[in-house]
């Protein structure tokens, strides 16, 4: 039973930073229907900014951490405004095409100035876990668990006070429709890229802080996040979380339980195959917004 | 004999059978002779190690030609080529190292099982499309990715599969220049049976579902039985080109098929222009070609300063990023287009206007 429970908060720690990832992906298809096959490069880049801060310039990890998201967050601006805005209008395979290019660039970056090995964070938080009942609980999972909380409260919040948050909300609702009402959508589509870039760099500074920095192993959780947002809905932000947690919770559930019966490996691949079957059966997911259309 | 036609000065066509020419002069005919005698010749100038290239670059011509059937014309998004490949390579594996079949029964037993397979994950087309459908060939990847590493009694898992030399009735074509030839004559056929699919009703109704699905549907064309045949044709092609690569390598391995081989053939249907087969041929030339030259470059700089290897790694993802990027935005109908306006320009050279 104890090693149970244990894979149960194993599974919310990690689906927690599925569901950090997984939102990032889904602000940006919210407002703009975009996939973005970048987002596994997000994390990886800002998780790596992060680091070269504290570990090249000495930053403390809180001004180092403020420092990231800045640069992210205008980082994420600049790239909409160079390389996806040209691109409005055009069909889906070649969006997507545009943000694998994107992802490669990034992981270029990323090589040339960290290369591809393993990095690790200097250290900041006590390692020594909480046991309750037999049960491992280390201080980065709370945190990691406290930290999505937060994000989804904040953004729950910005979407429905904010004047940009409802204005993004109108955009992905109907982009014709908010434009006559004076809703700047080029802003809209620009702000949710710079936004999913911030949480993006929350989301791989988690991981880096839980399991290490390493580019590739990164930029494969950006794929992770397709059943995450399937299982959530695409446009759903509560979606996203949950999602997340549940793929986390199943893939830890197989990690334990069906793991040694194959030989391992089926945890890794294991999100996909529930992939498959909710898009037979479920394809619009748990959260989102039915759009019906019968071929 | 009728006069031979050079460069016609205007449209004088006067019926649907020239209309539908692949050819309109015999000027067309006359160069494509002359390709193929150039062709032929190619491996008699070039050594062991080129014509190996060669090789990799008509197989993955005809792994472009079956994306592009699939993306291209009939507008389903696949992120799972690589593994249909993969498929393809390892059943020829399978059958000559298992059954001791030969290369010309390994051949089409790897497109039809690869094109099984294709059937049962296009599956899924019925219900979804456009990035649905993308995802969905996403997990087909992953998913056929993991058989392949986990069913160790028939694949061997990680440690591979090393095949026998091939031989066509008795005659070992193993050697890089005999299966060169080989190879381009499946390339060609390939190339020709694409080419003229696109002309039949089947190729109109993937084209119909392309540009407006309902519409297709409207027209009496049964949208799932042609997307699955799209599916089929699509991972045939990859199956085959797949079996190539495991005769030409002898030795294959499931790291070969993973996503990024499949990133490769999308950037190269992207590249070469998406809806044309002469733009996946440009497309596999394009690519595997520069990846041959950044490879021949980054060995003449690790020479000189050994210490740059993970720089030379992290600027060729760069370079392919970039690529990829550039031709979307400036060039997003592909070389083939490109290669319509030369000739379009060349067309009535020295008085075009």
């Amino acid at each position: 039973m104890a090693f149970f429970i244990q894979l149960i908060i194993n599974g919310i720690v990690v689906g927690g930073i599925y569901g950090v990832a997984a939102l990032g992906f889904v602000l940006i298809y919210k407002s703009s229907r975009v996939i973005n096959f970048a987002q596994g490069d997000f994390l990886a880049l800002g998780a790596f900014i992060c680091y070269a801060l504290m570990v090249t310039f000495k930053v403390p990890f809180i001004p180092a951490f403020i420092i990231t998201c800045a640069v992210t967050f205008c980082m994420g601006l600049v790239l909409e405004r160079l390389v996806l805005r040209p691109m409005i209008g055009e069909s889906v395979i070649s969006i997507i095409m545009l943000t694998i290019g994107l992802a490669s660039m990034i992981k270029g970056i990323i090589y040339f100035f960290w290369g591809s090995g393993d990095l690790a964070y200097p250290f900041f938080l006590s390692s020594k876990p909480i046991i309750i009942g037999g049960i491992f609980i280390s201080p980065i999972y709370i945190g990691t668990i406290v930290i999505t909380a937060v994000l989804l409260g904040v953004f729950g919040v910005f979407f429905k006070y904010s004047a940009q948050g409802i204005a993004m909300r109108a955009a992905a609702d109907d982009q014709m429709a908010s434009q006559s009402l004076g809703v700047s959508v080029k802003r809209v589509f620009a702000v949710s890229w710079a936004i999913a870039a911030l949480v993006a760099t929350i989301g791989g500074t988690i991981i880096g802080l839980v399991n290490g920095l390493n580019a590739q192993s990164l930029s494969f959780v950006g794929l992770k996040v397709f059943p995450v947002v399937i299982l959530g809905g695409l446009d759903s932000i509560i979606g996203a979380i949950v999602g997340g947690i549940i793929i986390g919770i199943l893939e830890n559930l197989a990690m334990g339980y069906l793991d040694p019966l194959v030989g391992g490996g089926l945890s890794e691949t294991f999100p996909f195959f529930i992939l498959i079957v909710l898009l037979m059966i479920k394809p619009y997911g748990l959260f989102g917004i039915i759009e019906i259309e019968r071929v | 004999m009728r006069r031979l036609k050079w460069s016609p000065c205007g449209n004088y066509r006067i019926n649907y059978f020239e209309e539908f020419k692949v050819f309109e002069t015999d000027f067309g005919y006359f160069f494509l002779v002359l390709f193929l005698i150039f062709l032929a010749c190619l491996p008699l100038m070039t050594g062991p190690y080129l014509t190996f290239i060669f090789n990799i670059i008509g197989i993955n011509i005809i792994a472009a030609l079956g994306l592009n059937l699939l993306t291209g014309f009939t507008g389903q998004i696949s992120i799972g080529h690589a593994a249909f490949v993969g498929i393809g390579a390892y059943t020829s594996g399978i059958l000559a190292t298992k059954l001791g079949l030969p290369f010309l029964v390994a051949l089409p037993a790897a497109g039809l099982t690869s094109a099984f397979v294709g059937l049962i994950f296009g599956l899924p087309s019925l219900r979804l499309k456009g990035l649905y459908l993308a995802i969905g060939t996403l997990a087909a990847q992953f998913i056929i990715e993991f058989v392949i590493v986990r069913w160790e009694g028939l694949t061997n898992g990680v440690a591979g599969m090393y095949m026998p030399k091939p031989t066509i009735f008795g005659i070992n074509v193993g050697s890089e220049h005999s299966f060169f030839y080989v190879n381009y004559a499946i390339v060609f056929l390939m190339l020709f049976f694409s080419k003229n699919l696109i002309r039949t009703r089947i190729g109109r109704a993937f084209i119909a579902i392309r540009d407006n699905d309902r519409a297709a549907e409207a027209m009496g064309i049964s949208l799932f039985g042609y997307k699955l045949l799209s599916f089929a044709i699509g991972a045939f092609y990859a199956g085959v080109a797949g079996c190539l690569w495991a005769y030409l390598t002898s030795a294959i391995n499931p790291d070969q098929f993973s996503i990024g081989l499949s990133i490769e053939y999308l950037a190269m249907i992207i590249i070469g222009g998406l809806g044309s087969n002469l733009g996946s041929v440009f497309g596999a030339v394009f690519l595997t070609s520069l990846h041959e030259i950044l490879r021949v470059v980054a060995e003449y700089i690790l020479t000189v300063a050994p210490q740059f290897v993970t720089i030379l790694m992290a600027i060729r993802e760069f370079i392919f990023g970039l690529i990829i990027i550039i031709f979307l935005i400036f060039m997003p109908d592909g070389l083939a287009d490109r290669w319509r306006v030369v000739k379009a320009y060349f067309h009535l050279w020295p008085f075009s206007y």
